[in-house]
């Protein structure tokens, strides 16, 4: 019994995993070092606390007066509106560059071209659109809603012409097979395949595009975020948890709305 | 031959007024292997886990080293646990941990969290696991990853596990159901030879009647959630399958 | 003779209702919605006269703020990811269902993870503007809030749908719950952990680049001065030098991605 005892213990049960321990020891000195950088000190954090505190002081209670209620459906009426738009507007557009984007049905140029224009359209934050926008089209839900279409568009688009790429391509040469045209093909091949899949994504960017909304008017582009950064400009703090409890409940509710719809459109 | 665990009409009932398992009783002896038979869905898994408590009874006494396992709480029942070892028919092991650690973790109902946590076993808790891979056959496996492992293999990981515990008693809930035959009698085998090596009972749940009939020293049979039959395995005629499992058809087919 | 049919009647009728719904919904909007005309005459010799502004790129304030801002913005993003790690592990197990068997809890943690992800990371810098002032630190603790939901929400269904047998076997050995969470949940997470980590700083990269438009520090600080400044070359610059980070930073995930996972 000894002897097998101790030629057990001879083997290791857990090699040192050297790989491992360098990367978590990375990863402390790095928090330490950009805590450093980044003037993330116990000091300042303590006199943040004590801010923050007077902050939250002057937020509570969350001011509901009838004014103020006013402010806040006027706004919260413009974000919505602007997500419905952004998103139909998104959708239409998609369709045909998601199309086009797909490898297996476009010819190689076109499809890397649409790829080339949907990444263009992922890469800027909307908010970044946003001022490009509200310098072209002026401050205002327009703005808005055009920094949302551009990324409803690159969203929607990618994920749609995925979704083309890996449907069944038997059954579009089966409607091929009869003779159809492009359009026919298109429409009773290639539709019937995706279009859960589509409705679930443009349901999800409509989700999507209303929490969007609520920061486009930071940067003028109307909503719920204009009003809310009107009151954080006039030191409104009261108010300004109203609206963020407001765009709370609508998000909550709107991503209940959107699971229910993609489950029933599955 | 005193009794390691007394069940006294044990009920389980996972809607009110369908039971699964109707007033069970039965004594398991402190050695040697007892084997439940009947069809599926007849409640001889509710009857394992009910043991461990993987499944709350509704009713009845579980005795086993003098407390009533079915009253246990908490400590109490974690306590009570680490004393019962138990091999799964999916083997259940945590399959991104290497097969040493998964035989360790047979041990963390007695080694506190932080030793598991940075993998600071007992030494003699090693040295054990590594003794056991060896008995299981496994000794070249260690520090391989468990889902780089065969059906079978795995298996011995499990019952490795079970044993691990040094329990005063091994559960297992159709450790061969998910095997090939050939494979199937090799898990057995081991399951009989370290059980009788160390002298603990084992309880097996098989829906194989001849794998029952070879290994174990007693069988029972049950069907719709009670004991219809209890012997050993000689005395099993076809009658009493035929009480057990109902119809004929089945014999040919 | 019997009729193959899809869907049932009320699925129908919910789908049609939905379609309904979305019309108006779309035909509302755009009736109401403000929209000033003259701006929109415009707006074609606005663009036009955008880029051309913004041509030739103004290279002299990469030294000048660009360069030490992206550092900023890097760091950002990474120190946010890594709190946001931290601090959403224990919402995620008061979250699950299966970890933390109290309802109340539950919904405790359910309302910390939506509320998170509700409120915009621009919308948390400005809060934590006003507390901590302006700089690097609002905008770390800005990006760490906002990624709390997401990182906590996944963390959480990944806890929920995980195979329940080795935790089974465990539980049945006597493990105490610290144990199982430490050799049966643990393991089992760490590769969508991980992956969600991965995924979540590629997303704080793109987020952390716009949060100096509300003083939270970055590249965004900079992009802001040229936009008051109205220095459009300047603005090009920060657009190119944004997008070339968000290129190499997908680059980067998805090469570590395909590596590790």
């Amino acid at each position: 019994m000894d002897r097998l005892v101790s030629a057990a213990t001879a083997r290791t049960p857990f090699p040192a995993n050297w790989t491992a321990r360098a990367l978590w020891t990375a990863l402390a000195l790095y928090v330490l070092y950009a805590c450093g950088i980044l003037d993330v000190s116990w000091d300042r954090f303590v006199r943040g606390l004590d801010n923050g505190a007077r902050f939250l002081g002057r937020m509570f209670p969350p001011d509901f007066s009838a004014q103020k209620l006013d402010l806040l459906k006027v706004g919260m009426l413009e974000s919505m509106q602007i997500a419905v738009l952004s998103t139909a507007a998104g959708i239409v557009l998609s369709l045909p560059l998601g199309l086009l984007a797909a490898r297996n049905l476009m010819p190689g140029w076109v499809s890397w071209t649409a790829r080339g224009v949907i990444a263009l359209c992922r890469s800027f934050h909307p908010v970044i659109t946003a001022i490009l926008f509200v310098k072209a089209v002026g401050f205002g839900a327009l703005a808005g809603v055009l920094a949302l279409v551009v990324a409803s568009m690159g969203f929607i688009s990618k994920l749609f012409a995925e979704a083309i790429e890996e449907m069944s391509l038997r059954q579009v040469e089966a409607v091929r097979a009869t003779g159809a045209g492009f359009f026919n093909v298109l429409v009773m091949g290639v539709f019937p395949q995706v279009i859960a899949r589509f409705i679930g994504f443009c349901v999800y960017q409509l989700d999507s595009n209303l929490r969007n909304s609520t920061m486009v008017g930071i940067v003028g582009g109307g909503g719920i975020g204009a009003t809310l950064f009107t009151a954080y400009q006039r030191f409104d703090y009261d108010f300004v948890l109203t609206i963020l409890l407001a765009i709370i409940a609508v998000i909550m509710v709107a991503e209940v709305v959107s699971a229910q719809l993609r489950k029933a459109f599955q | 031959m005193s009794a390691a665990l007394a069940i006294r009409n044990l009920r389980k009932e996972y809607r009110a007024g369908v039971p699964v398992l109707r007033d069970v009783s039965l004594e398991v002896g402190g050695t040697g292997m007892t084997a439940i038979i009947g069809p599926s869905g007849t409640g001889k898994s509710t009857l394992i886990r009910c043991i461990n408590r993987l499944v709350d009874p509704t009713a009845g006494e579980i005795l086993f080293g003098g407390q009533d396992l079915a009253r246990l709480k908490g400590r109490a029942l974690r306590e009570a646990r680490r004393r019962i070892g138990m091999v799964f028919q999916e083997y259940n092991l945590v399959e991104r941990l290497s097969v040493i650690e998964n035989l360790l973790c047979g041990r963390l109902g007695y080694v506190p969290v932080w030793r598991a946590w940075l993998r600071r076993f007992p030494p003699h808790d090693v040295a054990r696991a590594f003794e056991l891979l060896d008995a299981v056959g496994l000794g070249d496996f260690a520090t391989r990853r468990a889902d780089a492992l065969s059906g079978g293999q795995r298996q011995r990981v499990g019952i490795a596990r079970a044993i691990m515990q040094d329990p005063e008693l091994v559960l297992a809930d159709e450790p061969t159901s998910s095997l090939d035959p050939k494979t199937s009698v090799e898990i057995m085998e081991l399951l009989a030879r370290l059980a009788r090596e160390r002298g603990i009972p084992v309880v097996v749940n098989i829906h194989n009647v001849e794998l029952a009939k070879r290994f174990a020293e007693r069988i029972v049979g049950m069907s719709q959630g009670a004991i219809v039959f209890d012997g050993a395995p000689s005395e099993l005629r076809e009658s009493d399958l035929l009480a057990i499992y109902g119809g004929e058809g089945w014999i040919d087919s | 003779m019997r009729r193959w049919r899809r869907f049932t009647p009320a699925q129908r009728i919910g789908r049609a209702l939905t379609y309904v719904l979305a019309a108006v919904a779309v035909v509302w909007s755009l009736r109401t919605i403000e929209v000033i005309p003259e701006f929109l005459y415009d707006a074609p010799e606005q663009t036009a006269d955008l880029f051309r502004r913004m041509w030739p790129i103004d290279w002299s304030f990469w030294g000048e703020m660009v360069a030490e801002a992206l550092v900023e913005t890097f760091h950002t993003a990474t120190l946010g990811t890594i709190i946001a790690l931290a601090l959403s592990v224990p919402v995620a197990l008061l979250a699950a269902r299966n970890i933390t068997p109290s309802a109340t809890l539950n919904l405790v943690a359910k309302f910390i993870l939506v509320s998170s992800r509700s409120v915009n990371s621009l919308i948390w810098a400005l809060l934590f503007v006003a507390i901590f002032g302006p700089g690097a630190l609002a905008g770390t603790l800005a990006i760490a809030f906002r990624s709390i939901g997401f990182v906590g929400k996944l963390l959480a269904e990944a806890l929920e749908e995980m195979p329940r047998g080795p935790l089974e076997a465990l539980a049945a050995a006597g493990a105490p719950r610290g144990a199982i969470l430490l050799k049966g949940y643990w393991p089992q997470v760490e590769p969508s952990f991980w992956s969600v980590a991965l995924f979540r700083w590629d997303i704080n990269i793109r987020e952390s680049a716009v949060l100096g438009l509300v003083g939270a520090g970055g590249i965004g600080v900079a992009l802001d001065t040229a936009l008051n400044n109205l220095y459009w070359d300047q603005v090009g610059l920060c657009l190119l030098v944004i997008f070339a980070v968000v290129v190499a930073t997908e680059v980067a995930t998805s090469a570590i991605r395909s590596r590790i996972i």
